[in-house]
């Protein structure tokens, strides 16, 4: 995993709720045994007209959005299955950060894993800055702070061990594996199945 | 010790290294189970770093997702929706050979729904932590277990240690009362709860379901509760087992058998949330109000009483789930139009939820306009229910009779909704597009399915109240002793 540490960009907004990990890569395209190169089948089913052409209202189509990093959303963004395919396949549309008021839990999860920042906030900042696309947002992992361009930060909750692993771009396998002798240790004793 | 809930105890027992304020605790996985869909890039992770599997007897591994349900041609060759899914499914073949995993694999009779399965031969049993990456692995919690789902990364964390880096969640007690009435089923209960917790009511939770409704479910039923917790947002749901968890888990495949049985059951004994327990937040629910439940919008939060009117919607995100779904505030979704009903899925296809339907079904056939897929969910339901005749029923309904595998539940195989069609299904999930591109989905349970695809409408199963009554499950109709099931080669 790459290393995150600051993440500077305008948002891509857009103010719709529940959205689901059936919309971030719907199932048919999960019969892959890749996780690279999933960003073109994100929003496969809202992305494109019937022609297949981009559909120009789309919020990720549209012009000013495009090379920006950080979406802005409605809430309970990320709820439905446990498809890792999901942050895989926003990291490759170039997303570092998702701000919203809910974040599921797995895709929450999964998200930290591949340099993926969920970002949870009140509703009514989120509303803020769903109404300024244009404001030029930097976050910074280290503070755990969203700056704004008029200068207010807010802060937003980050796990002390995901923060770290995000900043030194580690992943958690390593540190699993280095406590392999407590785990043999526990299997000593550990008589379940 | 101060009185625990059972998460409590489950999460204490399985502790490897608690929690700090800088770490998250690491917890150990008894049971991981794995299918073709999530599992390649994480075998794959591994191999590039030269690491192999902790305990691969810990990991069972089975073929559902992207399988077809149509049998094999007359070539022999199985009906592959794409070469990715042929591709998909030999990946997890050669990975299971090479890294020492059991395979239930096509010609295993022990092959089926990961969630099916699990409990089904008794791997699934009180007292575990049991993972899959799949959200639904809450399934298993009916049986007082700790199950969740995980994303691949951390299947592969599994596969390689045999723990997981958990933060400890908070525990929700849903207190069931009463009961529920005939025609009124477990599927109508979850979606009824869901309906008023909301899809984030459980968020950061572990659910306990408890209550006199809760223990008068039979295992099938609690399987069903628990397989839906994650439609409320929270990690895992879970049932303390009783005397009807082990009459379920006596005699099946991998559990003890004789003497050491009775051990078990004296151990799983303990599995349970002691009195005064503090849960940190209790919900209570009325069984007697719960009535035959459907959804009306994209998310499985819309669910209200099937002759209820459909709410104003609130917000723009709400009119669009009303309009997507072709309804209109104030309208109810009994008597909508339905072009497919789709039985099956981990959430409703077991032996209990195709005898239900087959009951409805009896001497009747399906409406003209109306499509009806039944799929068990293993390969298992799938003789019991042809031993009982249930495969004739359905056929002479009209409906059709497949293969186990998890179908028009996510649509990665081939079955699927057709653009703009309605259907009614025994599924968990109904945002749009899930049972295929531009597909309209009711959430029901196997009853008002059933009643639907007669009616051609979405109907209310409650006019079938003395059929389903007349035949009291898992006595009358002929299984094994004590509904044991009968895995011949399949050992333990
Ligand atoms: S039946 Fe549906 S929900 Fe269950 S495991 Fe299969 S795809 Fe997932």
């Amino acid at each position: 995993m790459k290393a995150l540490r600051t993440v500077t960009s305008k948002s891509i907004c857009w103010a719709r709720s529940n959205i689901d990990t059936d919309q971030i890569i719907p199932a048919r395209f999960l019969s892959t045994t890749e996780r690279v190169g999933l960003g073109r089948f994100a929003f496969n089913d809202w992305r494109y007209l019937k022609d297949g052409s981009p559909d120009p209202d789309f919020v990720f189509n549209q012009a000013p959005n495009a090379g920006r990093s950080i979406l802005v959303a409605g809430p309970n963004f990320g709820c439905g299955s446990s498809r890792e395919h999901a942050p895989w396949a926003l990291t490759d549309l170039g997303l570092q950060a998702v701000i919203s008021s809910e974040i599921a839990d797995i895709f929450r999860g999964n998200s930290l894993k591949n340099g993926l920042l969920p970002i949870v906030l009140d509703q009514a900042i989120v509303e803020e800055l769903l109404a300024h696309p244009d404001w030029e947002l930097a976050i910074d992992v280290a503070d755990k702070s969203l700056r704004l361009p008029d200068g207010r930060s807010f802060h937003f909750h980050l796990d002390a061990f995901q923060q770290l692993c995000l900043l030194e771009g580690v992943d958690e396998l390593g540190y699993l594996l280095a406590r392999s002798p407590a785990i043999a240790k526990f299997e000593e004793s550990h008589h379940a199945c | 010790m101060s009185a625990r809930t059972l998460f409590d105890k489950l999460w204490d027992a399985h502790l490897v290294v608690a929690e700090t304020a800088e770490a998250p605790a690491l917890m150990y996985i008894d049971l991981h189970l794995i299918h073709e869909v999530t599992s390649p890039q994480a075998f794959a992770e591994l191999e590039s770093r030269g690491i192999t599997l902790r305990r691969p007897e810990r990991t069972k591994a089975t073929l559902d997702h992207s399988t077809p349900t149509l049998p094999a041609g007359s070539d022999g060759e199985l009906p592959y929706h794409n070469d990715a899914a042929r591709s998909q499914v030999q990946r997890l073949r050669e990975n299971c050979a090479r890294h020492g995993v059991e395979l239930f694999d096509m010609d295993s009779d022990a092959r089926g729904i990961v969630h099916v399965i699990g409990p089904e031969l008794g791997l699934t049993q009180p007292g575990m932590t049991i993972v899959c990456g799949d959200s639904h692995t809450s399934t298993h919690g009916a049986f007082g277990a700790l199950a969740f789902g995980i994303g691949t990364s951390e299947v592969g964390h599994v596969m390689a240690s045999q723990c997981l880096l958990q933060r400890k969640p908070k525990t929700l007690a849903i207190e069931v009362d009463g009961a529920l009435a005939p025609g009124v089923s477990a599927k109508d209960l979850i979606l009824h709860i869901i309906g008023a917790i909301g899809v984030n009511g459980g968020t950061g939770h572990v659910i306990e379901y408890r209550g006199a409704a809760i223990r008068a479910l039979d295992m099938e039923g609690r399987m069903t509760l628990c397989n839906m917790s994650i439609e409320a947002g929270a990690r895992a749901g879970m049932v303390a087992p009783d005397q009807v968890t082990f009459d379920y888990l006596a005699g099946r495949a991998r559990v003890p058998q004789a003497a050491a049985f009775d051990a078990a059951v004296a151990g799983w004994k303990t599995w349970y949330s002691d009195e005064g327990a503090a849960f940190d937040r209790v919900v209570r629910i009325d069984a007697a109000s719960v009535g035959p439940t459907v959804t009306w919008g994209t998310h499985p939060g819309t669910a209200l009483a099937i002759d209820a009117a459909i709410p104003l919607a609130r917000d723009a995100a709400q009119q669009r789930g009303i309009d997507y779904m072709g309804f209109s505030a104030g309208g109810t979704v009994a008597g909508a139009a339905v072009d497919v009903v789709f039985v099956g899925s981990c959430t409703n296809g077991r032996l209990s939820d195709m005898r239900e339907v087959a009951r409805i079904l009896q001497g009747q056939r399906i409406h003209e306009r109306v499509r009806m897929l039944v799929v068990p969910g293993s390969a298992q339901v799938k003789r019991d229910a042809e031993a009982e005749g249930i495969d004739v029923v359905v056929r002479a309904a009209g409906a059709e009779w497949r293969e186990p595998g998890c179908s028009m539940c996510i649509a990665m195989n081939g079955d699927l909704v057709l653009p703009g069609q309605l259907a009614v299904s025994t599924s968990n999930r109904n945002f749009e597009g899930r049972q295929g591109p531009g597909a309209r989905t009711v959430l029901a349970s196997p009853a008002t399915a059933a009643a639907s695809a007669i009616a051609g409408v979405v109907s209310d199963a409650r006019a079938y109240a003395d059929v389903i009554r007349a035949v009291p499950q898992a006595s009358a109709m002929p299984v094994g002793p004590a509904g044991a099931p009968t895995t011949a080669g399949v050992s333990a």
